[in-house]
């Protein structure tokens, strides 16, 4: 056995996750070198990736949320109007003399206090997790009316100033006609969005309760059976789900700086949909973050360039945006089932090992 | 005599998944004869056409719940045959609604033949869409609620694009008949239309074999289609007749208002659709049904927000009571909690467990 691993480290085939990731990164950055070539412009400057960045970290966190829930094989609608809910509250909070800590805190308590719930009542008394976050979101919408129907500003000084706080970047900056160099500039929500994708990577990969969830959603039977705590598996996973929610709120208000009863809507769906984009499965067991940060790249920089080419009607970036998403969920599933069949290993050269994972 | 008590005992078995919907609508009932004994009383007035009509709360109930109670059926048989939900049911209304519209406004005048050609028209519509996720579930094998969230994604803003961005508006006294009253008659147009449907539907599981089909599907793909049953089709099918059932829905929506507004006919009504389904008693997992049951459900979210609003919550703030009323309803009928008290009837009844 040793020996064979000391002549060759043989090539281990690519699993269901890397491959689906795989497509989704070679699609992404085809689509951007070709917005470069076409319209040029923006696209040529590195402030068009980070403006994308600045306006979907909140949008990057939730898709994470997402995607831990659906390798556990379970759904999260509630994250939007998690969001919602917190961004209403922490500024209320704000405006009425709290302090950024506490508003931190208290955004954090309502994460965690609605993953909690959820989770419990998902695992412990084994009630669907669509009609249970469907309730959630119903719960965190109408609460957030209940707390201001009227939409609200932040007047807190010290909010202020972390919210136009950014993080210049000069090497990366382009020259205006003027000859001055405008630095790109990144906002502090993105440095969240992105240590957090970095840390649900190393747990996904890494730890043990991540290899969990993978267990969980590819057949929670198995995974029962080999010992591991499924239930609390489980609610660990909407707990996760809650809490990121919580946070994505703090960063949505660090875009925005206002509360309004419309915040976030349909974040969820756009979360579901780069988490699917980025080859994760609703069936569970199958996903990877990385894949998923991509994916949420990927459904951005469709709706920039249908808005760089001129589609100016309100009606074609969702049209677009479903077209793309039918595109890839179609992909993926003659993608998966031609590879059951062994079809794409005649189809690609052996090197690139696409054959079907054994053991 | 024992022949007579077992056929009544298998008859009670075969409603005892309608037990969860009836309670939560008795709930329902019983808290508001508490809170006000008026609130059920039914009257005869006069409309603004001069045609005596019934009024009352329990009449809104019934009217209101009229598109839901149409998708909650189409979505028991979708749910049944694939084990997932369509959550592009509003989309879709909104879709058949605009080219209901489109074609009303073609003509010069509105008759019942352009009102019969448009209802035809934004059928086949719904339809081909319909057929369009069916595909999608049954012949590629994603997920329902993967599959429906291109069409959700993208639905409203195709109805948008089928009028130009307008939001035109239809007046004529024979949609205005369609969507409230037909003189003479004091029923609401929308609770006959349900009627016809439900009827419809009847007399489909009673001729034909689709309900046991379904079934077969929902509880075993393979069994099914070692059995015979093409479950590609069978699947199409359920999807192809919840495009229909969206088409009713959204030409109910739009006669109401007289108007189409793509942006909020029939909002989240896919949720509240899912959610009938559930209370109904139907498993999400898919299998066995009944569609008596979501119908049930469907009154029963209908009668908790009608009750809400009389009780003046404001409209914005309804969707909070109605979740923790929901998370009620689940709770108690969750199979965990379902044993514990079960466990707990046979303690305290040691007598009854033995027998």
């Amino acid at each position: 056995m040793s020996v064979s691993v000391q002549k060759a480290r043989r090539r281990e085939p690519l699993t269901d996750t890397q491959l689906l990731m795989t497509i989704t990164i070679c699609i992404f950055f085809c689509m951007y070198f070709l917005a470069m070539a076409i319209w040029g412009g923006g696209f040529l400057r590195w402030q068009q990736v980070f403006d994308m960045l600045n306006n979907n970290a909140a949008l990057i966190i939730v898709a994470c949320s997402l995607t831990i829930v659906m390798i556990g094989g379970g759904i999260d609608i509630s994250v939007g109007g998690v969001i919602a809910l917190v961004v209403m509250s922490c500024v209320v909070h704000l405006n009425g003399g709290g302090s950024l800590f506490t508003a931190a805190l208290l955004a954090l308590g309502i994460g965690v206090a609605f993953g909690a719930v959820q989770g419990f009542l998902v695992s412990y008394l084994e009630i669907q997790p669509f009609i249970v976050t469907l309730a959630g979101m119903f719960f965190a919408r109408g609460m957030t009316t209940i707390v201001s129907v009227q939409p609200q500003k932040v007047a807190h000084d010290g909010f202020k100033n972390l919210m136009n706080t950014k993080v210049e970047i000069p090497w990366l900056g382009y020259t205006a006609k003027n000859g001055n160099l405008i630095p790109a500039r990144m906002e502090i929500g993105v440095i969240v969005a992105l240590v957090i994708v970095a840390l649900v990577w190393v747990m996904l990969r890494e730890t043990k309760l991540g290899r969990h969830f993978y267990a969980l959603g590819g057949n929670s039977t198995s995974a029962l059976m080999l010992g591991i705590n499924t239930k609390r598996t489980r609610f660990l996973a909407h707990l996760f789900s809650g809490t990121l929610a919580g946070i994505a709120g703090f960063v949505f208000m660090m875009h925005t700086g206002a509360g309004n009863a419309t915040n976030a809507a349909g974040a969820e769906m756009n979360a579901i949909a780069s988490s699917i984009i980025g080859g994760t499965l609703l069936t569970g067991g199958v996903g990877d973050i990385v894949g998923t940060f991509f994916g949420v790249m990927t459904l951005t920089t469709i709706k920039s360039i249908v808005t760089v080419s001129g589609l100016r009607d309100p009606w074609w970036q969702s049209i677009t945006t479903g077209a793309m998403l039918c595109f890839f969920i179609l992909l993926q599933s003659v993608v998966l089932s031609r590879r059951g069949k062994g079809g794409v290993k005649t189809l690609l050269s052996k090197w690139l090992g696409l054959g079907k994972p054994k053991g | 005599m024992s022949d007579i008590k077992k056929k009544g005992s298998i008859q009670w078995s075969k409603y005892a998944q309608l037990i969860v919907p009836a309670v939560a609508i008795l709930l329902i009932i019983v808290f508001n004869l508490i809170r006000d004994p008026s609130f059920f009383s039914v009257e005869i007035t006069q409309n603004n056409d001069g045609n005596n009509v019934l009024s009352g709360n329990l009449v809104s109930i019934f009217n209101g719940a009229s598109e839901l109670a149409v998708l909650a059926m189409g979505m028991t048989l979708v749910t049944a045959a694939c084990g997932g939900q369509d959550i592009s049911v509003g989309a879709l209304a909104a879709i058949a609604g605009s080219v209901f519209v489109k074609v009303l406004k073609s003509g010069a005048s509105i008759s019942i033949g352009t009102i019969i050609l448009g209802f035809i028209a934004c059928c086949a519509v719904a339809v081909i869409f319909g057929t369009f996720n069916g595909t999608l579930v049954s012949v590629f094998r994603i997920q329902p609620m993967i599959a429906t969230l291109v069409l959700y994604t993208c639905g409203r803003s195709v109805a948008y694009w089928i009028n130009g961005g307008a939001t035109p508006t239809v007046s004529s006294p024979l949609i205005t008949a369609l969507g409230g009253f037909i003189p003479g008659i004091p029923v609401p147009t929308p609770i006959l239309i349900v009627i016809v449907v439900a009827v419809l539907f009847s007399l489909l599981f009673r001729f034909t074999s689709l309900g046991i089909y379904t079934q077969s599907v929902g509880i075993n793909q393979r069994a099914a289609r070692l059995n015979g049953i093409n479950t590609v089709f069978i699947k199409l099918l359920t999807f192809m007749i919840l495009g229909a059932c969206c088409a009713v829905a959204g030409v109910i929506a739009v006669s109401r208002l007289s108007l189409i507004n793509h942006e909020t006919l029939l909002l989240e009504i896919e949720m509240d659709a899912i959610l009938a389904v559930a209370i109904g008693g139907n498993a999400l997992s898919g299998g066995k049904f009944r569609l008596s049951g979501s119908i049930i459900g469907a009154y029963a979210i209908q009668a908790l927000t009608t009750t809400l609003y009389a009780m003046k919550v404001p409209s914005t703030d309804i969707k909070a009571y109605k979740a923790v009323v929901i998370i009620l309803i689940v709770v108690i009928g969750s199979p965990v909690v379902k044993q514990k008290l079960s466990a707990l009837w046979q303690k305290l009844s040691p007598g009854k467990a033995v027998a």
